[in-house]
Protein backbone atom coordinates (compact mmCIF):
# COMPACT_ATOMS: atom_id res chain seq x y z
CA UNK A 1 0.00 0.00 0.00
CA UNK A 2 3.10 1.97 -0.03
CA UNK A 3 2.49 3.71 -3.49
CA UNK A 4 -1.12 4.23 -2.87
CA UNK A 5 -3.22 6.56 -0.96
CA UNK A 6 -6.16 6.36 1.40
CA UNK A 7 -8.40 9.58 2.22
CA UNK A 8 -9.66 9.58 6.28
CA UNK A 9 -11.95 12.44 7.19
CA UNK A 10 -11.12 14.13 10.04
CA UNK A 11 -12.89 16.65 11.98
CA UNK A 12 -14.72 17.53 8.30
CA UNK A 13 -11.97 17.73 6.30
CA UNK A 14 -10.49 15.42 4.21
CA UNK A 15 -6.43 14.26 4.52
CA UNK A 16 -4.79 12.31 2.17
CA UNK A 17 -2.50 9.53 3.99
CA UNK A 18 0.54 8.98 1.28
CA UNK A 19 3.30 6.67 1.94
CA UNK A 20 2.10 5.12 4.64
CA UNK A 21 2.22 1.39 6.20
CA UNK A 22 -1.40 0.18 6.27
CA UNK A 23 -1.34 -1.31 9.59
CA UNK A 24 -0.66 1.97 11.42
CA UNK A 25 -3.44 2.88 14.03
CA UNK A 26 -5.30 5.99 13.66
CA UNK A 27 -3.93 7.33 17.10
CA UNK A 28 -0.50 6.95 15.08
CA UNK A 29 -1.68 8.59 12.02
CA UNK A 30 -3.68 11.42 14.00
CA UNK A 31 -0.64 12.43 15.85
CA UNK A 32 2.72 11.76 13.32
CA UNK A 33 0.87 12.19 10.02
CA UNK A 34 -2.25 14.34 10.13
CA UNK A 35 -0.01 17.18 12.06
CA UNK A 36 -3.13 16.51 15.00
CA UNK A 37 -1.33 15.66 18.38
CA UNK A 38 -4.29 16.47 20.51
CA UNK A 39 -5.49 12.43 20.83
CA UNK A 40 -2.93 10.91 23.43
CA UNK A 41 -1.68 7.41 23.06
CA UNK A 42 -0.32 5.91 26.28
CA UNK A 43 -1.26 1.90 26.56
CA UNK A 44 -1.61 1.15 23.15
CA UNK A 45 -4.04 -1.40 23.80
CA UNK A 46 -7.32 0.37 24.80
CA UNK A 47 -7.32 0.09 28.39
CA UNK A 48 -6.46 3.66 29.09
CA UNK A 49 -8.48 5.98 26.99
CA UNK A 50 -6.49 8.86 26.49
CA UNK A 51 -7.07 8.12 22.88
CA UNK A 52 -10.52 8.36 22.59
CA UNK A 53 -12.08 9.81 19.49
CA UNK A 54 -15.56 9.67 18.00
CA UNK A 55 -15.88 7.37 14.98
CA UNK A 56 -19.61 7.54 13.27
CA UNK A 57 -20.83 8.59 16.02
CA UNK A 58 -19.19 5.75 18.68
CA UNK A 59 -16.55 6.88 21.27
CA UNK A 60 -13.55 4.11 20.19
CA UNK A 61 -10.08 4.06 21.08
CA UNK A 62 -8.24 5.14 18.28
CA UNK A 63 -5.02 2.98 19.05
CA UNK A 64 -7.25 0.00 18.00
CA UNK A 65 -8.24 1.50 14.65
CA UNK A 66 -6.52 0.38 11.73
CA UNK A 67 -6.59 3.51 10.11
CA UNK A 68 -6.29 2.32 6.46
CA UNK A 69 -9.78 0.95 7.97
CA UNK A 70 -11.21 3.91 9.01
CA UNK A 71 -11.72 5.25 4.87
CA UNK A 72 -15.30 7.03 4.71
CA UNK A 73 -15.89 6.98 8.45
CA UNK A 74 -16.40 10.64 10.22
CA UNK A 75 -13.78 11.17 12.13
CA UNK A 76 -14.40 13.92 15.20
CA UNK A 77 -10.80 14.23 17.50
CA UNK A 78 -10.05 16.73 20.26
CA UNK A 79 -9.08 19.11 17.73
CA UNK A 80 -12.45 19.15 16.23
CA UNK A 81 -14.45 19.95 19.12
CA UNK A 82 -14.04 23.85 19.94
CA UNK A 83 -15.92 26.73 17.39
CA UNK A 84 -13.41 29.05 16.53
CA UNK A 85 -10.71 28.63 19.28
CA UNK A 86 -13.49 28.80 22.23
CA UNK A 87 -13.13 26.47 24.53
CA UNK A 88 -16.52 24.70 24.49
CA UNK A 89 -19.01 23.55 27.50
CA UNK A 90 -17.13 20.80 28.67
CA UNK A 91 -13.41 22.15 28.10
CA UNK A 92 -14.68 25.08 30.14
CA UNK A 93 -16.33 23.12 32.81
CA UNK A 94 -12.86 20.62 33.19
CA UNK A 95 -11.15 24.48 33.97
CA UNK A 96 -13.68 25.93 36.35
CA UNK A 97 -13.73 22.44 38.32
CA UNK A 98 -10.21 21.96 38.70
CA UNK A 99 -10.18 18.81 36.34
CA UNK A 100 -7.01 19.19 34.78
CA UNK A 101 -4.05 18.31 36.66
CA UNK A 102 -0.77 16.67 34.32
CA UNK A 103 -3.31 16.95 31.23
CA UNK A 104 -2.66 14.08 29.75
CA UNK A 105 -5.97 11.78 30.34
CA UNK A 106 -8.05 15.66 29.30
CA UNK A 107 -8.41 14.80 26.13
CA UNK A 108 -9.59 11.53 26.19
CA UNK A 109 -11.94 12.70 28.71
CA UNK A 110 -12.72 15.89 27.06
CA UNK A 111 -14.43 13.90 24.05
CA UNK A 112 -15.71 10.88 26.16
CA UNK A 113 -17.57 13.40 27.89
CA UNK A 114 -19.35 15.23 24.74
CA UNK A 115 -20.54 11.76 23.80
CA UNK A 116 -21.96 11.30 26.64
CA UNK A 117 -23.41 14.69 26.34
CA UNK A 118 -24.75 14.85 23.45
CA UNK A 119 -26.74 11.41 23.61
CA UNK A 120 -27.52 11.77 26.94
CA UNK A 121 -28.01 15.35 27.89
CA UNK A 122 -28.73 14.48 31.79
CA UNK A 123 -26.95 11.87 32.79
CA UNK A 124 -27.32 10.29 36.55
CA UNK A 125 -23.97 10.20 38.44
CA UNK A 126 -23.97 6.45 37.70
CA UNK A 127 -24.00 7.24 33.75
CA UNK A 128 -21.20 9.48 33.99
CA UNK A 129 -18.93 6.74 35.97
CA UNK A 130 -20.15 4.66 33.52
CA UNK A 131 -19.37 6.69 30.58
CA UNK A 132 -15.97 7.60 31.41
CA UNK A 133 -14.90 4.22 32.88
CA UNK A 134 -12.51 3.92 30.25
CA UNK A 135 -10.74 6.89 30.56
CA UNK A 136 -8.01 6.70 33.25
CA UNK A 137 -6.89 9.29 34.88
CA UNK A 138 -3.84 8.95 37.49
CA UNK A 139 -3.72 12.39 39.07
CA UNK A 140 -7.27 13.77 40.02
CA UNK A 141 -8.85 10.96 41.87
CA UNK A 142 -12.11 11.55 39.52
CA UNK A 143 -13.48 13.73 42.14
CA UNK A 144 -12.84 16.91 40.25
CA UNK A 145 -13.50 15.45 36.94
CA UNK A 146 -17.07 14.47 38.06
CA UNK A 147 -18.10 17.46 39.28
CA UNK A 148 -16.90 19.06 35.77
CA UNK A 149 -19.00 17.14 33.88
CA UNK A 150 -21.80 17.71 36.16
CA UNK A 151 -21.19 21.46 35.88
CA UNK A 152 -21.25 20.75 32.20
CA UNK A 153 -24.55 19.07 31.95
CA UNK A 154 -26.46 21.45 34.69
CA UNK A 155 -25.52 24.53 32.42
CA UNK A 156 -26.82 23.03 29.43
CA UNK A 157 -29.89 22.25 31.24
CA UNK A 158 -30.10 25.93 32.25
CA UNK A 159 -29.66 27.45 29.00
CA UNK A 160 -32.01 24.97 27.79
CA UNK A 161 -34.83 26.01 30.22
CA UNK B 1 4.80 6.07 21.08
CA UNK B 2 6.02 3.41 19.55
CA UNK B 3 7.16 4.29 15.51
CA UNK B 4 5.09 1.21 13.45
CA UNK B 5 7.55 2.05 10.63
CA UNK B 6 10.81 1.79 12.18
CA UNK B 7 9.63 -1.64 13.68
CA UNK B 8 8.83 -3.16 10.38
CA UNK B 9 11.04 -4.23 8.20
CA UNK B 10 10.82 -3.65 4.42
CA UNK B 11 9.19 -6.84 3.64
CA UNK B 12 6.05 -6.35 5.95
CA UNK B 13 6.06 -2.65 3.92
CA UNK B 14 3.58 -3.76 1.47
CA UNK B 15 0.12 -4.51 3.31
CA UNK B 16 -2.77 -5.14 1.17
CA UNK B 17 -6.09 -4.22 2.76
CA UNK B 18 -9.39 -4.89 1.63
CA UNK B 19 -12.69 -2.38 2.94
CA UNK B 20 -14.65 -5.10 1.98
CA UNK B 21 -18.58 -3.36 2.25
CA UNK B 22 -20.58 -6.63 1.53
CA UNK B 23 -19.92 -10.41 2.97
CA UNK B 24 -19.43 -11.48 -0.42
CA UNK B 25 -16.76 -8.80 -1.10
CA UNK B 26 -14.85 -10.11 2.02
CA UNK B 27 -14.86 -13.91 0.78
CA UNK B 28 -13.89 -13.14 -2.66
CA UNK B 29 -10.67 -11.69 -0.66
CA UNK B 30 -10.53 -14.22 1.94
CA UNK B 31 -10.72 -16.79 -1.27
CA UNK B 32 -7.78 -15.05 -3.13
CA UNK B 33 -5.83 -15.01 -0.09
CA UNK B 34 -6.70 -17.37 3.30
CA UNK B 35 -4.09 -16.23 4.69
CA UNK B 36 -5.15 -12.68 5.28
CA UNK B 37 -6.00 -11.77 8.98
CA UNK B 38 -10.04 -10.80 9.54
CA UNK B 39 -10.30 -7.34 11.12
CA UNK B 40 -13.99 -6.31 12.77
CA UNK B 41 -13.34 -3.89 15.64
CA UNK B 42 -9.88 -4.28 15.81
CA UNK B 43 -9.48 -4.93 19.15
CA UNK B 44 -7.65 -8.03 19.27
CA UNK B 45 -5.84 -7.45 16.38
CA UNK B 46 -4.69 -3.88 16.68
CA UNK B 47 -3.14 -5.18 20.25
CA UNK B 48 -0.82 -7.56 18.40
CA UNK B 49 0.20 -5.06 15.54
CA UNK B 50 0.78 -2.20 17.83
CA UNK B 51 3.29 -4.60 19.70
CA UNK B 52 4.53 -6.18 16.84
CA UNK B 53 3.42 -9.68 18.06
CA UNK B 54 2.58 -10.59 14.22
CA UNK B 55 3.16 -9.77 11.07
CA UNK B 56 0.42 -9.46 8.69
CA UNK B 57 0.64 -9.10 5.06
CA UNK B 58 -3.00 -8.44 4.12
CA UNK B 59 -6.12 -7.46 5.98
CA UNK B 60 -9.65 -8.16 4.74
CA UNK B 61 -11.40 -4.72 7.12
CA UNK B 62 -15.36 -5.65 7.77
CA UNK B 63 -15.95 -2.65 9.61
CA UNK B 64 -18.11 -1.50 6.49
CA UNK B 65 -20.39 -4.59 6.26
CA UNK B 66 -23.46 -3.47 7.55
CA UNK B 67 -24.63 -7.49 6.43
CA UNK B 68 -22.44 -8.35 9.75
CA UNK B 69 -24.19 -5.86 12.20
CA UNK B 70 -27.69 -7.11 11.93
CA UNK B 71 -29.83 -9.21 14.59
CA UNK B 72 -33.06 -10.50 14.39
CA UNK B 73 -35.32 -12.94 16.23
CA UNK B 74 -37.55 -15.90 14.39
CA UNK B 75 -40.35 -15.95 16.87
CA UNK B 76 -41.53 -19.51 15.33
CA UNK B 77 -38.12 -20.99 15.64
CA UNK B 78 -37.52 -19.20 19.39
CA UNK B 79 -34.51 -18.18 18.32
CA UNK B 80 -32.03 -15.06 18.17
CA UNK B 81 -29.49 -14.77 15.29
CA UNK B 82 -26.93 -12.56 16.06
CA UNK B 83 -24.72 -11.04 12.87
CA UNK B 84 -21.05 -11.62 13.76
CA UNK B 85 -20.35 -7.84 13.87
CA UNK B 86 -22.74 -6.45 16.17
CA UNK B 87 -21.13 -4.58 18.94
CA UNK B 88 -20.85 -5.78 22.64
CA UNK B 89 -23.07 -2.03 23.08
CA UNK B 90 -25.72 -3.56 21.05
CA UNK B 91 -26.12 -6.64 23.37
CA UNK B 92 -26.18 -4.69 26.59
CA UNK B 93 -29.16 -2.60 25.62
CA UNK B 94 -32.49 -2.67 24.65
CA UNK B 95 -34.14 -3.99 22.60
CA UNK B 96 -31.36 -6.92 22.29
CA UNK B 97 -30.59 -7.14 25.88
CA UNK B 98 -33.95 -8.73 26.60
CA UNK B 99 -33.82 -12.02 24.05
CA UNK B 100 -30.38 -12.90 26.14
CA UNK B 101 -29.93 -11.46 28.95
CA UNK B 102 -26.75 -13.57 29.98
CA UNK B 103 -25.15 -12.45 26.49
CA UNK B 104 -26.08 -9.04 28.29
CA UNK B 105 -24.90 -9.52 31.39
CA UNK B 106 -21.57 -10.77 29.39
CA UNK B 107 -21.14 -7.89 27.31
CA UNK B 108 -21.17 -5.40 30.12
CA UNK B 109 -18.28 -6.62 31.38
CA UNK B 110 -16.15 -6.60 28.30
CA UNK B 111 -13.91 -3.54 28.97
CA UNK B 112 -14.85 -0.07 28.46
CA UNK B 113 -17.64 1.65 26.56
CA UNK B 114 -15.02 2.10 23.93
CA UNK B 115 -14.05 -1.38 23.84
CA UNK B 116 -17.43 -2.36 23.84
CA UNK B 117 -18.23 0.46 20.96
CA UNK B 118 -16.02 -2.37 18.91
CA UNK B 119 -15.86 -5.88 19.97
CA UNK B 120 -18.10 -8.38 18.38
CA UNK B 121 -19.05 -12.02 18.94
CA UNK B 122 -17.36 -12.23 15.31
CA UNK B 123 -14.07 -11.04 16.38
CA UNK B 124 -14.50 -13.22 20.43
CA UNK B 125 -15.15 -16.71 18.42
CA UNK B 126 -12.44 -15.65 15.68
CA UNK B 127 -9.63 -15.03 18.36
CA UNK B 128 -11.05 -17.96 20.16
CA UNK B 129 -8.99 -16.78 24.01
CA UNK B 130 -9.95 -19.48 26.48
CA UNK B 131 -11.16 -15.74 28.45
CA UNK B 132 -13.07 -14.36 25.75
CA UNK B 133 -16.29 -12.97 28.14
CA UNK B 134 -18.41 -14.08 25.16
CA UNK B 135 -17.50 -17.80 24.86
CA UNK B 136 -19.13 -18.88 27.95
CA UNK B 137 -22.95 -17.93 26.92
CA UNK B 138 -22.45 -18.90 24.14
CA UNK B 139 -21.05 -22.27 25.02
CA UNK B 140 -24.26 -22.22 27.37
CA UNK B 141 -26.69 -21.77 25.18
CA UNK B 142 -25.22 -24.33 22.58
CA UNK B 143 -24.94 -21.77 19.59
CA UNK B 144 -24.47 -22.74 16.56
CA UNK B 145 -21.77 -20.59 14.38
CA UNK B 146 -22.38 -19.90 10.77
CA UNK B 147 -19.47 -19.47 8.74
CA UNK B 148 -19.28 -18.99 5.03
CA UNK B 149 -17.05 -18.67 1.96
CA UNK B 150 -17.34 -18.51 -1.47
CA UNK B 151 -17.58 -22.26 -1.53
CA UNK B 152 -20.55 -22.76 0.50
CA UNK B 153 -21.52 -22.37 4.11
CA UNK B 154 -21.86 -24.53 7.03
CA UNK B 155 -23.19 -24.63 10.92
CA UNK B 156 -20.87 -25.80 13.36
CA UNK B 157 -22.00 -26.45 17.15
CA UNK B 158 -19.80 -23.59 19.14
CA UNK B 159 -18.96 -26.72 21.67
CA UNK B 160 -16.80 -28.07 17.89
CA UNK B 161 -16.31 -24.48 16.79
CA UNK B 162 -13.40 -23.94 19.39
CA UNK B 163 -10.42 -26.26 19.74
CA UNK B 164 -7.73 -25.07 21.60
CA UNK B 165 -6.13 -21.93 23.39
CA UNK B 166 -7.16 -19.39 20.22
CA UNK B 167 -7.51 -22.33 17.68
CA UNK B 168 -10.87 -22.84 16.09
CA UNK B 169 -12.01 -24.68 13.13
CA UNK B 170 -12.38 -21.32 10.46
CA UNK B 171 -10.63 -21.85 7.62
CA UNK B 172 -8.83 -18.90 5.92
CA UNK B 173 -11.43 -18.82 3.20
CA UNK B 174 -14.17 -18.84 5.43
CA UNK B 175 -16.07 -16.01 7.63
CA UNK B 176 -18.01 -16.08 11.07
CA UNK B 177 -20.83 -14.31 9.41
CA UNK B 178 -23.55 -14.85 12.53
CA UNK B 179 -24.24 -17.08 15.77
CA UNK B 180 -27.91 -18.40 16.49
CA UNK B 181 -28.57 -19.38 19.82
CA UNK B 182 -32.30 -20.16 20.88
CA UNK B 183 -34.71 -18.06 23.39
CA UNK B 184 -35.04 -19.41 26.96
CA UNK B 185 -37.67 -19.12 29.22
CA UNK B 186 -36.23 -18.90 32.54
CA UNK B 187 -33.01 -17.24 34.45
CA UNK B 188 -29.64 -16.67 32.86
CA UNK B 189 -26.47 -15.08 34.04
CA UNK B 190 -22.97 -14.69 33.24
CA UNK B 191 -20.59 -14.18 36.01
CA UNK B 192 -16.91 -13.93 36.31
CA UNK B 193 -13.95 -12.56 38.56
CA UNK B 194 -10.54 -10.70 37.40
CA UNK B 195 -8.60 -8.88 39.55
CA UNK B 196 -10.04 -5.65 40.18
CA UNK B 197 -14.11 -5.08 39.22
CA UNK B 198 -14.51 -3.71 35.79
CA UNK B 199 -11.89 -3.44 32.63
CA UNK B 200 -10.27 -6.61 33.59
CA UNK B 201 -10.10 -9.62 31.59
CA UNK B 202 -11.35 -13.07 33.15
CA UNK B 203 -9.50 -15.14 35.68
CA UNK B 204 -12.60 -17.28 35.82
CA UNK B 205 -15.59 -17.14 34.38
CA UNK B 206 -19.32 -18.80 34.13
CA UNK B 207 -22.57 -18.50 33.02
CA UNK B 208 -25.98 -20.51 33.45
CA UNK B 209 -28.87 -20.72 31.79
CA UNK B 210 -31.67 -22.32 32.92
CA UNK B 211 -34.18 -23.99 30.74
CA UNK B 212 -37.66 -23.78 33.21
CA UNK B 213 -39.69 -25.44 30.11
CA UNK B 214 -37.19 -27.97 29.38
CA UNK B 215 -36.14 -28.57 33.14
CA UNK B 216 -32.54 -28.10 32.37
CA UNK B 217 -29.63 -26.27 33.88
CA UNK B 218 -26.42 -25.37 31.47
CA UNK B 219 -23.09 -24.07 32.87
CA UNK B 220 -19.98 -22.92 30.80
CA UNK B 221 -16.58 -22.25 32.79
CA UNK B 222 -14.32 -20.12 30.85
CA UNK B 223 -10.74 -19.42 31.47
CA UNK B 224 -10.15 -22.57 32.93
CA UNK B 225 -9.44 -24.97 30.35
CA UNK B 226 -7.98 -24.08 26.76
CA UNK B 227 -10.98 -24.01 25.46
CA UNK B 228 -14.53 -23.09 27.11
CA UNK B 229 -16.08 -25.83 28.80
CA UNK B 230 -19.45 -27.05 29.73
CA UNK B 231 -19.51 -28.44 33.39
CA UNK B 232 -21.58 -31.64 31.89
CA UNK B 233 -20.98 -33.80 35.10
CA UNK B 234 -22.48 -31.10 37.31
CA UNK B 235 -25.34 -30.27 35.03
CA UNK B 236 -26.40 -34.28 34.95
CA UNK B 237 -25.86 -34.32 39.16
CA UNK B 238 -27.96 -31.51 39.40
CA UNK B 239 -31.08 -32.74 37.33
CA UNK B 240 -31.07 -36.16 39.17
CA UNK B 241 -31.11 -34.05 42.72
CA UNK B 242 -34.12 -32.09 41.84
CA UNK B 243 -36.48 -31.12 39.57
CA UNK B 244 -35.37 -28.40 36.70
CA UNK B 245 -39.36 -27.63 35.34
CA UNK B 246 -40.41 -24.07 36.82
CA UNK B 247 -38.26 -22.57 39.60
CA UNK B 248 -36.29 -24.97 41.08
CA UNK B 249 -35.86 -25.56 44.38
CA UNK B 250 -32.25 -25.51 45.56
CA UNK B 251 -30.87 -25.42 49.35
CA UNK B 252 -27.62 -23.71 49.82
CA UNK B 253 -25.93 -27.06 50.64
CA UNK B 254 -26.88 -27.91 46.91
CA UNK B 255 -25.85 -25.15 45.52
CA UNK B 256 -22.48 -25.77 47.23
CA UNK B 257 -22.25 -29.55 46.25
CA UNK B 258 -23.08 -28.22 42.05
CA UNK B 259 -20.45 -25.50 42.57
CA UNK B 260 -17.59 -28.48 43.49
CA UNK B 261 -18.83 -30.45 40.81
CA UNK B 262 -18.27 -27.62 38.55
CA UNK B 263 -15.03 -26.64 40.16
CA UNK B 264 -13.90 -30.34 39.75
CA UNK B 265 -14.42 -29.92 35.73
CA UNK B 266 -12.26 -27.55 34.94
CA UNK B 267 -8.60 -27.37 34.45
CA UNK B 268 -7.02 -24.45 35.09
CA UNK B 269 -3.58 -23.60 34.71
CA UNK B 270 -1.37 -21.24 36.88
CA UNK B 271 -0.11 -17.82 34.72
CA UNK B 272 -0.15 -14.08 34.41
CA UNK B 273 -3.39 -13.42 35.47
CA UNK B 274 -4.27 -15.76 38.53
CA UNK B 275 -3.23 -19.63 39.85
CA UNK B 276 -5.24 -22.95 39.20
CA UNK B 277 -5.87 -23.01 42.82
CA UNK B 278 -7.46 -19.82 43.32
CA UNK B 279 -9.37 -20.39 39.73
CA UNK B 280 -10.78 -23.73 40.49
CA UNK B 281 -12.78 -21.92 43.80
CA UNK B 282 -13.78 -19.04 42.24
CA UNK B 283 -15.01 -21.52 39.92
CA UNK B 284 -16.59 -23.18 42.54
CA UNK B 285 -17.95 -20.16 43.90
CA UNK B 286 -19.62 -18.57 40.38
CA UNK B 287 -21.04 -21.59 39.56
CA UNK B 288 -22.86 -21.61 43.29
CA UNK B 289 -23.72 -18.08 42.88
CA UNK B 290 -25.20 -18.48 39.79
CA UNK B 291 -27.83 -21.18 40.93
CA UNK B 292 -28.65 -20.27 43.91
CA UNK B 293 -29.79 -16.89 41.86
CA UNK B 294 -31.87 -18.62 38.91
CA UNK B 295 -33.83 -20.31 42.20
CA UNK B 296 -34.21 -17.14 43.45
CA UNK B 297 -35.10 -15.70 40.07
CA UNK B 298 -32.80 -12.54 40.81
CA UNK B 299 -31.80 -11.38 37.72
CA UNK B 300 -29.25 -8.34 38.25
CA UNK B 301 -30.65 -5.37 37.82
CA UNK B 302 -29.07 -2.64 35.91
CA UNK B 303 -28.89 -0.75 38.74
CA UNK B 304 -29.99 3.00 37.49
CA UNK B 305 -27.85 3.29 34.05
CA UNK B 306 -30.54 3.61 31.33
CA UNK B 307 -28.42 2.84 27.86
Amino acid sequence: MSNEFYRLRVNGVDHDVRDAWAGESLLYVLRERLGLPGTKGACEQGECGSCTVIMDGEAVCSCLVMAATAVEADIVTVEGLAVDGEPTDVQQSFVDAGGVQCGFCTPGLIVAVHHLLDRNPSPSDLEIKEAISGNICRCTGYGRIFEAVRQARDARAANKG
Amino acid sequence: MRSPIGDHSSEHWHMSITNATTIDEALAALAVNPKARVIQGGTDLMVEVNFNRTTIDSVVSLRRVAELRRWHVDDDAHTLRIGAGVPYAEMERPPLCDHAPALAEAARTVGSPQIRAAGSLGGNLGTCSPAGDGLPVLSALDAVVHLRSQSGSRDVSVHDFMVGVKRNVRRGDELIVAVTVPLVTGFQGYAKVGTRNAMVISAASACLVHDAVAGTVRLALGAVAPTVVRARGAEAWLASQTSLVGTPMVSEALAREFGARAAAECSPIDDHRSTAEYRRHAISVLAQRLLLRAATGSATALRGIRQ
